[in-house]
Protein backbone atom coordinates (compact mmCIF):
# COMPACT_ATOMS: atom_id res chain seq x y z
CA UNK A 1 0.00 0.00 0.00
CA UNK A 2 1.56 3.28 -1.20
CA UNK A 3 0.81 5.13 2.24
CA UNK A 4 1.96 2.96 4.42
CA UNK A 5 3.70 4.29 7.52
CA UNK A 6 6.29 1.59 8.67
CA UNK A 7 8.49 1.86 12.29
CA UNK A 8 11.21 -0.31 13.33
CA UNK A 9 12.68 -0.63 16.69
CA UNK A 10 15.28 -2.79 18.30
CA UNK A 11 14.42 -4.30 22.18
CA UNK A 12 17.28 -4.54 23.82
CA UNK A 13 17.40 -8.23 26.30
CA UNK A 14 17.30 -8.37 29.87
CA UNK A 15 16.70 -4.26 30.23
CA UNK A 16 13.25 -3.85 32.27
CA UNK A 17 14.59 -0.31 32.45
CA UNK A 18 13.99 0.47 28.66
CA UNK A 19 10.98 -1.83 28.48
CA UNK A 20 7.62 -0.47 27.23
CA UNK A 21 9.81 2.47 25.08
CA UNK A 22 9.00 1.26 21.60
CA UNK A 23 5.77 0.87 22.19
CA UNK A 24 4.89 4.31 24.26
CA UNK A 25 6.89 5.84 20.95
CA UNK A 26 3.93 3.83 18.98
CA UNK A 27 1.82 4.92 20.93
CA UNK A 28 2.69 8.46 20.54
CA UNK A 29 3.21 8.54 16.78
CA UNK A 30 -0.60 6.94 16.67
CA UNK A 31 -2.24 9.24 18.65
CA UNK A 32 -0.44 12.52 16.68
CA UNK A 33 -1.64 10.46 13.56
CA UNK A 34 -5.43 10.71 14.66
CA UNK A 35 -5.72 7.13 14.74
CA UNK A 36 -8.88 6.79 17.59
CA UNK A 37 -8.29 6.01 21.14
CA UNK A 38 -9.84 2.77 21.10
CA UNK A 39 -7.32 1.18 18.44
CA UNK A 40 -4.07 2.68 20.33
CA UNK A 41 -4.74 1.17 23.26
CA UNK A 42 -5.39 -1.98 21.92
CA UNK A 43 -1.94 -1.35 20.12
CA UNK A 44 -0.52 -0.49 23.03
CA UNK A 45 -1.12 -3.04 25.28
CA UNK A 46 -0.65 -5.83 22.35
CA UNK A 47 2.57 -4.24 21.68
CA UNK A 48 3.87 -3.77 24.81
CA UNK A 49 2.88 -7.53 25.84
CA UNK A 50 5.27 -8.51 23.15
CA UNK A 51 7.79 -6.40 23.95
CA UNK A 52 8.12 -7.57 27.45
CA UNK A 53 7.93 -11.02 26.22
CA UNK A 54 11.09 -10.46 24.13
CA UNK A 55 12.82 -9.04 26.95
CA UNK A 56 12.23 -11.97 29.46
CA UNK A 57 12.35 -14.89 27.51
CA UNK A 58 14.33 -13.50 24.54
CA UNK A 59 17.81 -12.12 23.71
CA UNK A 60 16.23 -9.22 21.93
CA UNK A 61 14.84 -9.02 19.01
CA UNK A 62 12.99 -6.45 16.31
CA UNK A 63 10.13 -4.59 16.19
CA UNK A 64 8.08 -3.35 12.54
CA UNK A 65 4.91 -1.42 13.20
CA UNK A 66 3.00 -1.02 9.59
CA UNK A 67 0.43 1.43 9.86
CA UNK A 68 -1.83 1.48 6.58
CA UNK A 69 -5.31 3.48 6.41
CA UNK A 70 -7.11 -0.05 7.04
CA UNK A 71 -4.93 -1.30 9.92
CA UNK A 72 -2.23 -1.67 12.34
CA UNK A 73 0.23 -4.47 11.78
CA UNK A 74 2.89 -5.01 14.15
CA UNK A 75 5.57 -7.90 13.47
CA UNK A 76 7.73 -8.96 16.72
CA UNK A 77 10.90 -10.92 15.60
CA UNK A 78 13.19 -12.64 18.59
CA UNK A 79 16.35 -14.37 18.73
CA UNK A 80 14.95 -16.49 21.38
CA UNK A 81 14.77 -20.09 22.35
CA UNK A 82 11.28 -20.44 20.94
CA UNK A 83 7.92 -21.64 22.12
CA UNK A 84 7.51 -25.34 23.20
CA UNK A 85 3.91 -25.48 23.51
CA UNK A 86 2.30 -22.64 22.15
CA UNK A 87 -1.07 -23.82 22.87
CA UNK A 88 0.02 -24.19 26.58
CA UNK A 89 1.36 -20.94 26.19
CA UNK A 90 -1.27 -19.05 25.43
CA UNK A 91 -3.67 -20.18 28.05
CA UNK A 92 -3.95 -17.81 30.57
CA UNK A 93 -1.75 -18.22 34.18
CA UNK A 94 0.80 -20.45 32.35
CA UNK A 95 3.83 -19.16 32.57
CA UNK A 96 7.77 -19.79 32.59
CA UNK A 97 8.94 -16.46 33.76
CA UNK A 98 11.64 -16.09 36.15
CA UNK A 99 11.13 -15.02 39.80
CA UNK A 100 12.72 -12.10 39.41
CA UNK A 101 9.94 -10.99 36.81
CA UNK A 102 7.43 -12.47 38.84
CA UNK A 103 8.89 -9.74 41.63
CA UNK A 104 8.58 -7.31 38.92
CA UNK A 105 4.57 -7.87 38.74
CA UNK A 106 4.80 -9.54 35.79
CA UNK A 107 4.70 -13.57 34.87
CA UNK A 108 1.22 -14.15 35.65
CA UNK A 109 0.82 -16.36 32.04
CA UNK A 110 -1.25 -13.34 30.75
CA UNK A 111 1.04 -11.90 28.08
CA UNK A 112 0.41 -14.10 24.74
CA UNK A 113 -3.69 -14.44 25.64
CA UNK A 114 -3.85 -10.66 26.31
CA UNK A 115 -1.55 -10.02 22.82
CA UNK A 116 -4.56 -12.05 21.29
CA UNK A 117 -7.57 -10.75 23.07
CA UNK A 118 -6.67 -7.10 22.18
CA UNK A 119 -5.85 -7.52 18.34
CA UNK A 120 -8.05 -9.23 15.26
CA UNK A 121 -5.23 -11.33 13.88
CA UNK A 122 -2.68 -13.11 15.90
CA UNK A 123 -0.24 -15.50 14.15
CA UNK A 124 2.87 -17.17 15.86
CA UNK A 125 5.63 -18.65 14.13
CA UNK A 126 8.12 -20.61 16.46
CA UNK A 127 11.30 -22.73 15.53
CA UNK A 128 12.80 -23.71 19.03
CA UNK A 129 16.84 -22.91 19.46
CA UNK A 130 16.06 -20.02 16.79
CA UNK A 131 13.49 -18.00 17.61
CA UNK A 132 9.73 -16.70 17.39
CA UNK A 133 7.98 -14.17 15.35
CA UNK A 134 4.60 -12.82 16.18
CA UNK A 135 2.60 -10.83 13.96
CA UNK A 136 -0.43 -9.27 15.08
CA UNK A 137 -3.18 -6.99 13.42
CA UNK A 138 -5.61 -4.63 15.07
CA UNK A 139 -7.98 -3.59 12.05
CA UNK A 140 -8.79 0.27 11.88
CA UNK B 1 -15.12 13.39 38.35
CA UNK B 2 -11.75 14.61 36.76
CA UNK B 3 -8.39 13.64 37.77
CA UNK B 4 -7.38 17.56 39.13
CA UNK B 5 -11.05 17.35 40.95
CA UNK B 6 -9.69 14.25 42.98
CA UNK B 7 -6.50 15.76 43.42
CA UNK B 8 -8.14 19.04 44.85
CA UNK B 9 -10.10 16.66 47.31
CA UNK B 10 -7.32 16.40 49.54
CA UNK B 11 -7.86 12.50 49.92
CA UNK B 12 -4.83 11.23 48.98
CA UNK B 13 -0.98 12.73 48.88
CA UNK B 14 0.40 14.07 45.59
CA UNK B 15 3.11 12.44 44.57
CA UNK B 16 3.63 13.65 40.84
CA UNK B 17 0.97 15.93 39.32
CA UNK B 18 0.72 14.92 35.16
CA UNK B 19 -0.58 16.45 32.24
CA UNK B 20 -4.14 16.28 30.88
CA UNK B 21 -5.63 16.22 34.62
CA UNK B 22 -9.01 17.66 33.28
CA UNK B 23 -9.81 14.08 32.29
CA UNK B 24 -12.91 12.27 33.51
CA UNK B 25 -11.88 9.19 35.80
CA UNK B 26 -13.88 6.51 34.72
CA UNK B 27 -14.02 4.26 37.09
CA UNK B 28 -11.69 2.97 40.25
CA UNK B 29 -9.42 -0.09 39.16
CA UNK B 30 -7.56 -2.52 41.82
CA UNK B 31 -4.57 -4.29 40.94
CA UNK B 32 -0.83 -5.67 42.18
CA UNK B 33 -0.15 -7.86 39.31
CA UNK B 34 1.02 -6.00 36.22
CA UNK B 35 0.09 -8.89 33.58
CA UNK B 36 -3.60 -8.69 34.71
CA UNK B 37 -3.70 -4.92 35.13
CA UNK B 38 -2.39 -4.67 31.65
CA UNK B 39 -5.31 -6.81 30.13
CA UNK B 40 -8.06 -5.96 32.73
CA UNK B 41 -7.22 -1.85 33.65
CA UNK B 42 -10.02 -0.15 31.81
CA UNK B 43 -8.75 2.98 29.61
CA UNK B 44 -9.60 6.03 32.76
CA UNK B 45 -9.69 4.66 35.44
CA UNK B 46 -7.65 5.75 38.78
CA UNK B 47 -5.37 2.37 39.44
CA UNK B 48 -5.01 1.54 43.11
CA UNK B 49 -2.24 -0.35 43.47
CA UNK B 50 0.73 -1.37 45.72
CA UNK B 51 3.44 -2.05 42.88
CA UNK B 52 5.37 1.12 42.90
CA UNK B 53 8.21 0.08 40.21
CA UNK B 54 8.43 1.51 36.79
CA UNK B 55 7.21 -0.90 35.17
CA UNK B 56 3.58 0.23 36.48
CA UNK B 57 3.66 3.76 34.89
CA UNK B 58 4.63 1.95 31.72
CA UNK B 59 1.29 -0.15 32.38
CA UNK B 60 -0.64 3.26 33.33
CA UNK B 61 0.77 4.59 30.30
CA UNK B 62 -0.34 2.12 27.88
CA UNK B 63 -3.28 1.10 29.22
CA UNK B 64 -4.28 4.50 29.47
CA UNK B 65 -5.06 4.98 32.81
CA UNK B 66 -6.24 8.72 34.21
CA UNK B 67 -3.88 8.24 37.25
CA UNK B 68 -2.55 5.80 39.97
CA UNK B 69 -3.19 5.95 43.51
CA UNK B 70 -0.59 4.12 45.88
CA UNK B 71 -2.29 2.29 48.58
CA UNK B 72 -0.46 0.91 52.09
CA UNK B 73 1.71 3.70 52.28
CA UNK B 74 3.64 2.33 48.84
CA UNK B 75 6.26 4.49 47.53
CA UNK B 76 7.59 5.01 43.63
CA UNK B 77 11.24 3.84 43.38
CA UNK B 78 13.96 6.65 41.84
CA UNK B 79 13.14 4.96 38.20
CA UNK B 80 9.77 5.09 38.49
CA UNK B 81 9.30 8.59 39.85
CA UNK B 82 11.68 9.66 37.24
CA UNK B 83 8.97 7.92 34.43
CA UNK B 84 6.05 9.47 36.09
CA UNK B 85 7.76 12.86 35.69
CA UNK B 86 8.55 11.60 32.08
CA UNK B 87 5.21 11.05 31.15
CA UNK B 88 3.22 13.10 32.43
CA UNK B 89 1.03 11.01 34.71
CA UNK B 90 -0.63 11.53 38.03
CA UNK B 91 0.34 9.50 40.95
CA UNK B 92 -1.00 9.86 44.40
CA UNK B 93 -0.47 8.14 47.57
CA UNK B 94 -2.11 7.32 51.06
CA UNK B 95 -1.51 5.08 53.72
CA UNK B 96 -4.89 3.31 53.42
CA UNK B 97 -5.24 -0.36 52.68
CA UNK B 98 -6.32 -0.64 48.51
CA UNK B 99 -9.99 -1.37 49.57
CA UNK B 100 -10.54 1.49 51.67
CA UNK B 101 -8.57 4.09 49.55
CA UNK B 102 -10.56 2.53 46.17
CA UNK B 103 -14.11 2.54 47.86
CA UNK B 104 -13.16 6.43 48.64
CA UNK B 105 -12.47 7.08 44.83
CA UNK B 106 -15.53 4.86 44.01
CA UNK B 107 -17.81 7.14 46.73
CA UNK B 108 -16.22 10.23 45.21
CA UNK B 109 -17.29 8.96 41.73
CA UNK B 110 -20.62 8.06 41.95
CA UNK B 111 -21.77 9.51 45.24
CA UNK B 112 -21.89 8.53 49.24
CA UNK B 113 -24.14 5.86 48.43
CA UNK B 114 -22.05 4.34 46.37
CA UNK B 115 -24.50 2.41 44.39
CA UNK B 116 -23.15 1.20 40.83
CA UNK B 117 -26.73 0.99 39.86
CA UNK B 118 -27.77 4.27 40.46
Amino acid sequence: MGDAIVLNYEISPDDFTRAGEASSDVKGKLKQLGISPEAVRKVAIAMYEGEINMVIHAKGGGITVEITPVQIKMVLADVGPGIPDVEKAMKAGYSTAPDEVRNLGFGAGMGLPNMKKYTDEMDIDTVIGVGTTITMVVKL
Amino acid sequence: MTIQGLVDSGMFAIVNEGEERSREISTVFCCDLLSIAMGRAPAGCAWVTVMGNMNTLAVAALADAACIIMAEGATLDEAAMKKAKGQGITVMGTDLPIFEAALNVYQALKGPSGNAQA
